[in-house]
């Protein structure tokens, strides 16, 4: 049944998943969106190697394995990202991207 | 494959309509506040409807070999390579029994929720839709426990119902200011949220070594009776694997349903908003971790832990008795409603799990369903309450508000707190409705105990071992369980006496009136359930009552693991025997004891207003003032923990950030002085260096210049008597070529210096706009460049091709 579907749709979500995620980055004020923006992107990437596992190398579950790893890694970033979001309210009372610029020369 | 439809296979799709009001409302509806709780209720409602259907055909299903359960056709789940999770409904007499109840429960108290969060008041919640998701989504996550069939997915909905906790609890996170138990709503919900999840790390570990040895989760490979003889064969760590498992999965149903170390999180619950308190404690969460038990019984039948005992009590029986026991003591000097209630519920949780330990199946099971019926109604009973309080105190306001200038007033103005039981009173004429729910709610709850002691004297286990039940007063745990019965008859009685009796103690109290009936109806169908439901669990020897209706309860739950039969054989044989029925007879004694001691003390005559609570008056005057202080500490075990558990975190995460950067100004850390010492290292070795250079190899150079001036000073005067006619024409041709060499370093190299100083600067002021220190510019700049190099790339490769 899953078979029905062709990869390239699951290559093709991803790839949508991972610009709008991208978009997001860039384009959102928010550094909470932009966190979860960035969240995004790696679920794209796990669909990604999900897809291809299944598709390709269904024998082991080398891609799920990734796919956990990855998850650990995101949970990692997301703590800290999440972290820097407080620390950057505590600081500057702000979440607002454009109003943090220290790093102007 | 021919797909037979039985109607139990409409299970599976019960937790599926609360979560789809979740989604819904979470993702589409949460503007419109109507249709937020509307959807939530409907779903509810669908849940019930499709829940009565399986739990009639439950009823009616024969008994078949293995006992009465169905299980489902299984759906392939989760597929890892080799290994495959399979994802299926089970539902045996117990689940009946609990889908039978939770949705009825979770409707009533959806319902209620709507009269308790009035949607179109002007300061209304701003999460209101958002409120109602979360208790959707909370039922599903029950109801997903419920039926699901194996223990992989029931961990899932679990961890759904922890989180759902959280959420919920931090529902009034703006309030800062310290509520009755010094703890903010958004404190309460953390701290329910971890020790939840400390419970949680067993579960899991007990899952993972229950996979490793079974190499499945679910219900039908785990509990049949090979795999259980051989986990329990097995040895692990000393002992059985089965022991390992139980004693792991067991941790995570303690941390779940507040069992003592872990009860800690369960009385600071009531920092939430009191439906959220309804769920949690009685139709949902702490019941989930009884029912965890209830679910692995077989698993803690085989393991050892039953032999691995503490003064001959098994150790979950232990566990489950200690609970109840200290936590009714607790329970008895609360002053506040919700608190008092949130001890009583650990301490009704504790006679389940005692219940469960000494192999009570079908009294845990009675003892957990009805438990949840009366907490519910005594839950929503408490909110009533409190809104009637807060409306009372409103008024007060308004209309007497410069009359009450004298002391009194200006110590109720204080401390006034709509939970707090000592400003209430005489509320029996004013919330006629809540307060005859609350009887029935109370009454219930303070015969509980005694239906449960009675089944223990009958009990699977007590006879299955051989423990004659004579030597039942010899067991710890028994009189634990008896005198916690006196107990909760007796904090029932001091709740009801001192809310409804007597005269008003405050203004509030005085002005209040009787809430909307969306508030008391659902009070008034949980009463009837209560009422009617009980007839169904009461032993066919209680005195008195017992027998006159078929104990349809224990047959049809006890059928799970086969008693049923047995407990028919003894009611045809007739009678039981007469010591047997000395246990309920204690307990009868000991109840009726607590009520009372209850009337006498604040019955008989009511308190007056400013009067301080009996209990603690007779305490203190009994000099046991220390102990009243330290049952209202909770027996200083949150204490205990604070001090040990959560500062010494908070010391760790000092140390470490003295460790890395120093606390104090001008003080420097490990780290940081490691890295600052890198930096000092370097600039100690360039002085160093320095100082090589001007002093040393500057004093060499100045003495080799000071030789070569003599030797020069001796070659000149040669040479200014020999050579100087040569030399100074030499000379003039040198300073010809000197001068067309400075000319070249002037004009050519320095304009090539200059020159690349220029551009280098020209190119930075021409960066420098895009310096502009937001970090999305960078971001996009990067991205442009990748893309610029994938497309420089592809047409590279393109080319080549």
């Amino acid at each position: 049944m899953i078979y029905g579907i062709p990869l390239e749709w699951y290559l093709i979500l991803a790839a949508v998943l991972f610009c709008i995620g991208i978009y997001g980055v860039l384009a959102r004020r928010n550094a909470v969106v932009t966190l979860m923006c960035i969240e995004l992107m790696l679920n794209a990437v796990n669909i990604n190697l999900l897809a291809f596992w299944r598709y390709l190398e269904p024998g082991g579950a080398l891609g799920q394995a990734f796919v956990v790893f990855v998850y650990v890694v995101t949970i990692a970033a997301a703590g800290v990202g999440l972290a820097l979001i407080v620390a950057l309210w505590r600081t500057h009372a702000t979440v607002n991207l454009e109003d943090v610029n220290r790093l102007a020369g | 494959m021919v797909f037979n439809f039985n109607l139990l296979d409409l299970a599976c799709f019960i937790p599926l309509f609360p979560l789809l009001a979740f989604v819904a409302v979470s993702l589409y509806a949460h503007r419109d506040r109507k249709l937020s709780h509307s959807l939530v209720i409907g779903g509810m409602l669908v849940a019930l409807l499709l829940a009565q259907i399986v739990f009639w055909r439950a009823v009616t299903l024969p008994v078949g070999g293995g006992g009465r359960a169905y299980e489902s056709v299984n759906v392939h789940w989760l597929v890892a390579g080799e290994e495959r999770l399979t994802l299926g409904v089970y539902v045996d007499p117990a689940a009946a029994v609990m889908l039978f109840i939770v949705p009825l429960l979770c409707l009533t108290i959806f319902i209620y929720s709507v009269g308790y969060m009035p949607f179109d008041a002007p300061q209304v919640d701003p999460r209101y839709s958002r409120f109602f998701a979360y208790l959707s989504l909370f039922a599903a996550g029950m109801l997903g426990i419920v039926v699901f069939n194996n223990l992989l997915a029931f961990f899932i909905s679990w961890e759904i119902m922890g989180t759902c906790a959280y959420l919920l609890l931090g529902s009034w996170r703006e309030k800062a200011c310290p509520g009755f138990d010094e703890i903010t709503p958004r404190e309460a919900g953390l701290k329910a949220f971890v020790v939840t999840k400390i419970g949680a790390l067993f579960f899991m570990l007990g899952l993972a070594l229950l996979y490793t040895e079974v190499g499945s989760l679910a219900y039908r490979d785990i509990f049949n009776p090979e795999t259980l003889k051989r986990l329990a064969s097995t040895p692990f760590l000393g002992t059985s694997t089965a022991t390992v498992i139980a004693l792991l999965l067991f941790g995570g149903a303690a941390a779940q349903s507040a069992q003592f170390p872990l009860h800690v999180w369960l009385p600071d619950t009531t920092e939430g908003p009191t439906p959220v308190l309804a769920m949690i404690h009685a139709a949902t969460m702490a019941s989930a971790g009884a029912f965890l038990v209830v679910r692995a019984y077989p698993l803690f039948q085989a393991a050892e832990v039953g032999v691995w005992a503490i003064g001959g009590v098994p150790f979950v029986a232990f566990v489950g008795a200690v609970t109840a026991l200290g936590a009714s003591l607790i329970a008895v000097v609360q002053h506040d409603v919700k608190g008092m209630f949130a001890c009583s519920t650990i301490s009704q949780l504790g006679y389940v799990i005692a219940a469960l330990g000494i192999g009570a199946y079908t009294a845990g099971v009675f003892h957990l369903v009805m438990h949840a019926f009366c907490k519910t109604l005594l839950f929503l009973g408490a909110g009533s309450v409190i809104r009637g309080m807060e409306r009372g105190r409103q008024q007060t306001h308004a209309y007497e508000f410069e009359e009450q200038e004298d002391a009194e007033g200006e110590r109720e103005e204080r401390s006034f707190d709509p939970r707090d039981m000592i400003d209430m009173g005489g509320l029996r004429w004013r919330m006629p409705r809540t307060f005859w729910a609350f009887l029935v709610g109370g009454a219930a709850l303070s015969i509980l105990p005694l239906i449960t002691i009675s089944f223990w004297s009958t009990s699977e286990r007590v006879q299955g071992v051989g423990v004659a039940s004579v030597n039942v007063l010899s067991r710890p745990d028994f009189w634990m369980l008896i005198v916690a019965a006196g107990l909760t008859a007796f904090y029932t009685a001091r709740q009801l006496f001192m809310i409804f009796a007597g005269p008003p103690r405050t203004g509030a109290a005085t002005h209040t009136r009787e809430s909307a009936p969306s508030l008391t109806r659902p009070l008034v169908i949980l009463a009837v359930f209560v009422v009617c439901l009980f007839w169904l669990g009461i032993p066919a020897d209680f005195p008195l009552i017992g027998g006159l209706i078929p104990n349809w309860f224990h047959d049809f739950v006890g059928s799970a693991i086969g008693a049923g039969a047995q407990s028919t054989a003894r009611l045809s044989g007739g009678g039981i025997a007469a010591h047997l029925q000395f246990p309920l007879m204690m307990g009868l004694a000991f109840a009726l004891g607590g009520l009372l001691v209850g009337w006498l003390v604040y019955g008989l005559k009511p308190m007056r207003a400013g009067e301080m609570d009996r209990l603690e008056a007779g305490m203190r005057k009994l000099h046991l003032g220390w102990l009243h202080t330290g049952l209202r500490k909770r027996l200083y075990i949150d204490w205990v923990y604070r001090k040990t558990f959560v500062d010494g975190s908070i010391w760790l995460a000092d140390a470490l950030d003295r460790f890395d950067c120093g606390r104090e100004e001008g003080a420097r850390g490990v780290l940081d002085g490691l890295v600052n010492g890198v930096g000092s290292a370097g600039m100690v070795l360039s002085d160093a260096v320095a100082w090589f250079d001007t002093r040393v190899l500057d004093a060499l150079v100045n003495r080799l210049a000071w030789v070569f001036g003599g030797l020069s000073n001796v070659a000149g005067w040669g040479d200014v008597h020999m050579m100087d006619a040569s030399v100074n024409w030499m000379g003039v041709a040198a300073r010809q070529v000197s001068t067309g060499l400075e000319f070249f370093d002037l004009r050519v190299i320095d304009g090539v210096v200059n020159g690349i100083g220029k551009t280098v600067r020209s190119l930075g002021g021409w960066i420098r706009p895009i310096q502009t220190g937001r970090v999305q510019r960078y971001l996009l700049i990067a991205v442009v460049t990748i893309l610029a190099l994938v497309l420089t790339f592809f047409m590279i490769l393109q080319l080549n091709i």
